[in-house]
Order: structure tokens, then sequence, then C-alpha cells
């Protein structure tokens, strides 16, 4: 096995090391998906002084295996009114944006000579963006094929917030950037071992993490789907697993703002003491970083989803205003402020 | 990587035709949806020649905001399915000529016999850094004349948004 492998050419062999990345990648996000919506029930429950879903398992821990095999098995009942074609790619289109950031995430240091990231490109932030920027599409595809004014609300209200929020998010780490001076997520994480960014940038974070939240259409920034004025928004006439990929493309872009607030701000896989801050030379080490890099995840999902019950929701006009009046001076502001500085230290 | 290069070329090219000419629908927004295709397929064609900066850029530029917009407008502005109308004399004109000044410089060029790889080989290491200090250092006036357009025209957009001047 390993006499072959070896006897392959590079580029063959790391065509299999990075579809053997993209396998693994997924097998781990799929169920963090899955049970990102146990632990968003579980959460709203401790905080509603419930119980939450306890019938499926001890605790209510197969309640999303259930969930989906409801999905599929449910009648996948397409009205008469849509635009089916759209209809139809809309909710793929939603789910793979979330799927394409996760590729150039760097996961965790290396295992063996391996890089634990499954594309390292010099330009990032930028593929990060442009992807993001596509997320767009899917909500907007389905406010339309739905053929509805609910939906098509819903719609027309995520693309003006989507875009709005892109500004200020893209803005705000430009100051990292230029401390760093590099657009390579991975050379980003070697920058943070001395330093965090959180506590170099507090206000780029701020700005970064609040668009994000607006970016993936989460609570106090639900309006496209806001149930009280909208039923539900771009997806009120979705069944069964068309709907159940919109439900999963939320918490897949949930997971990639969080992996990708992980890089930019708290260090990546890197923790600044055992030794834990530089590349891994051990497999168990390597093991690792991973874990912590998932444990940094996993506590930026739960304030995602602390936060989605304490607030109540913005109104249109107050998000637009904080957008464009407030969130993107001050993103200009710290790149100012950041290059006077960084001219004042050279 | 040739037969990645045919299969982008290929792609631009089809989704290009189905944008302005697509016998199944004369849906505007359908249009727009191959537009956006167009345009990530051209980004595919900067990838193979290395240009990852400006595939990226492509992809957040126009698929991302332009076309986002574009689409919101078309569908505030009409949900009915477009006409098919008579083409006005004056666009046929221009795009006419357009198309042979485009023609013009390709022939051209192609007349003076192949290519040469003039360039040196593009590398994966540098490139936007590279990028950005040509743009600052060689091309500093045209680049700041292009900003300057950029505020002209964000201005005037505001300026025609507003209903009334106080």
């Amino acid at each position: 096995m390993i006499a072959w492998f070896n006897s392959l050419p590079p580029t063959a062999q790391m065509t299999l090391f990075s579809v053997l990345k993209i396998v693994c990648v997924l097998a781990v996000l799929m169920p963090m998906i899955a049970y990102s919506t146990l632990a968003e029930r579980k959460i709203s429950a401790w905080i509603q002084d419930r119980h939450g879903p306890n019938r499926v398992g001890p605790a209510g821990i197969w309640q999303p295996i259930v969930d989906g095999v409801k999905s599929f098995l449910k009648e996948d009942f397409t009205p008469s009114h849509v635009r089916k074609a759209y209809f139809w790619l809309a909710p793929m289109i939603s789910m793979i944006p979330a799927l394409l950031t996760i590729a150039i995430i760097p996961f965790g240091s290396q295992l063996g000579s391996q890089k634990m990231v499954i594309a390292d490109l010099n330009v990032g932030i930028l593929y990060t963006f442009g992807i993001v920027s596509l997320g767009v599409y899917g909500i907007v595809l389905a406010g339309y094929a739905s053929n509805n004014k609910y939906s098509f609300l819903g719609g027309i209200r995520s693309s003006a917030q989507m875009i709005s929020y892109e500004i200020a998010m893209g803005m705000s780490v430009v100051a990292l950037f230029m401390v760093a001076g590099s657009l390579r997520l991975s050379d980003l994480i070697s920058y943070q071992t001395h330093c965090w960014f959180i506590f170099k940038q507090p206000l780029a974070f701020i700005i970064f993490m609040i668009s994000a939240f607006a970016e993936t259409n989460r609570l106090p920034f639900d309006l496209p789907e806001s149930e009280q004025e909208l039923v539900g928004g771009y997806h009120t006439e979705y069944s069964s697993m068309k709907f159940a990929l919109f439900f999963m493309a939320e918490y897949a872009n949930m997971i990639a703002a969080s992996a990708m607030m992980v890089t930019l701000f708290l260090g990546g896989w890197t923790l600044p003491f055992g030794g834990l801050d530089q590349p891994a030379q051990s497999i168990g080490m390597g093991l690792a970083q991973i874990g912590i890099f998932i444990a940094k995840i996993v506590l930026l999902m739960t304030i995602f989803i602390w936060v989605r019950w304490m607030w109540p929701r913005f109104r249109y006009d107050q998000l637009m205003d904080l957008g464009w009046r407030r969130f993107i001076p001050l993103s200009l502001a710290n790149i100012l402020i950041t290059a006077v500085v960084l001219w004042a230290i050279a | 990587m040739d037969a990645l290069f045919y299969l982008f070329a290929a792609l631009t090219l089809l989704c290009g035709i189905l944008v302005i000419a697509n016998p199944f629908s004369n849906n505007p927004v359908t249009s727009a949806m191959f537009l956006v295709l167009t345009i990530v397929s051209m980004a595919g064609l900067f990838v193979l020649l290395h240009a990852f900066f400006l595939a990226a850029v492509q992809v957040l530029v126009y698929a991302g905001a332009v076309m986002v917009l574009f689409l919101f407008v078309i569908m505030l502005l009409d949900l009915k399915e477009e006409q098919r109308r008579s083409i006005p004399l004056f666009s046929a004109g221009l795009g006419l000529i357009a198309v042979v000044a485009i023609a013009s410089v390709i022939i051209g060029r192609l007349w003076k016999g192949p290519f040469v790889n003039s360039v040196d080989q593009p590398t994966m290491e540098g490139a936007t850094t590279v990028l950005g200090t040509k743009l600052f250092s060689d091309y500093v006036l045209p680049f700041e004349i292009v900003s300057l357009v950029l505020l002209v025209a964000m201005i005037g957009a505001i300026l025609l948004s507003k209903k009334e001047l106080k």
C-alpha cells in the first residue's frame, strides 16, 4: 500500500490527500451541523426554563437523526405557482458557499508532513469573501422562485442586508492584513502566536462578529425570515428536505463564520502555552491542535445561539443605519489608525 | 491543464450566448444568472493563468456585488417575462462597432505571429504583493484617476436617488 502510494507522481499524491482531507472535514462538519440544531434547542430551552427535546434517547441526543429521517420521509410538495427550476436550485445554491468557505481554513497545523488545510491559497481571505458574496443568491432566488410576496420580501431584505454588511465585514479585516502583511490564512495564524488579533484589533473583531450575525441572517438580524411579519420569509413555500437544506445551510454558514473568526481573531489552532503554538511534531500534538480548533468553534457557536435567545430583532432602518452609518465609518477609521501606527513604528 | 482551459472557455462562451440569446426562456432573471455563471467561469480562466487575485476579485466584485444589485433591480422593476422587442438601430450600431474594434485588436495581434511567453513563469507566491506594489508605484496616476471616476459616479448616484435636495 505505502510502496504503491510512494510510486505515484506528486500531483496524484496531492489529489489523493486532498480528497481524503475533504472527506474527513465533511465527516466532522455534517454531524456538527446536525448537532448544532440540538444545541440550539437545548440552550434555548435552558434560557427559557424548559427541558427542550428529551424524548429520543438519553437527554434527546438522537433528536437530530430523527429530524433528518423525518425531513427525508415527508412529502416534498411543490406549489403550483412557483418557478420550478429556481425553486429546485435555490436550496442547493444556499448550501454550497458555506461548504466552499471551509476549504481554505487551516483546521490544524500538520499530521506527519501533511498540512491540515484543504487549500492554502495566497489570496485566502479574498477567496472567502468572494464565496461568501455568492451566498446571497440562494436566498434571493428562493424568494423569487416562490412567487409569493412574503418570500419575495424576505429575499429582497436579505440581499440588501448581506451586501451592506459584507462591506463592513471586508473593511474590518483589512487592518488585520496590514498588520500581518499577508493575505494567507496560515501566515495570519503564525503571526498570532505572539498575540491574538482579538486583543490587538478589538474594534475589528466586534465589527466582524456583528457583521457575521447579519451575514448568516441570525437574530438580532433575522429580518429575511422574521416570522411575525413574513410568515417564514424566503422559505415559506418550502417543505421536506428542501426546507431542511435551508436550515442546514444556516448552521453551516454559522460554523463557517465561527471558523473564520477563530482563524482571524482567536489564533486558529494555537494555544499560547505547552508548545501548542508551534506546528505539531507528533501525531498526538496534531490531533490536539485540531481539537483546540473545534473547541474554539464550539465556543463561538454557543455565543451565536446564546445571542439569538437574548436579543429582540432590529427594525429594518436600524439595521441599515448600523451597517452604513456606524460600522463602515468605524472600520475606515480603524484602517486609518492602524496605518498611522504602523507608519509611526516603521 | 489544457482540458480545464477548454472546459472553462467553452463554459464562458456558452453561458455568454445564453445571456443574450436564450432559446428556452426570455426571463431577465435567467439572463442575469447566466451572466453570473459566465463571470465565474472567467474567474476559472484567471485561476488557470495563476492570477488568483484577479480571479477572487472577479467573483467578489462582479458575481457577488454587481450582479446581486442587477438581480435586485430586475426583480423589483419587472417581474413579468420580457417580451421579444425589435432591437433599436442605435444600440445595434454601437454593438457592431464594439465587436469590430475588439476583433480587429485580436486579429491584428494574431497577424504578427504566434504568442511568445514573454512573462516569467507565474508563481503562486506573493502575486498579490507584486500587484499592489505595481499599482502604487508605476501605475499610481491611473489608479488615482480611476478612484476619482468612481467617486464621481458614487456622488452622482446619491444625487440622482435623492428626490429633493435640502
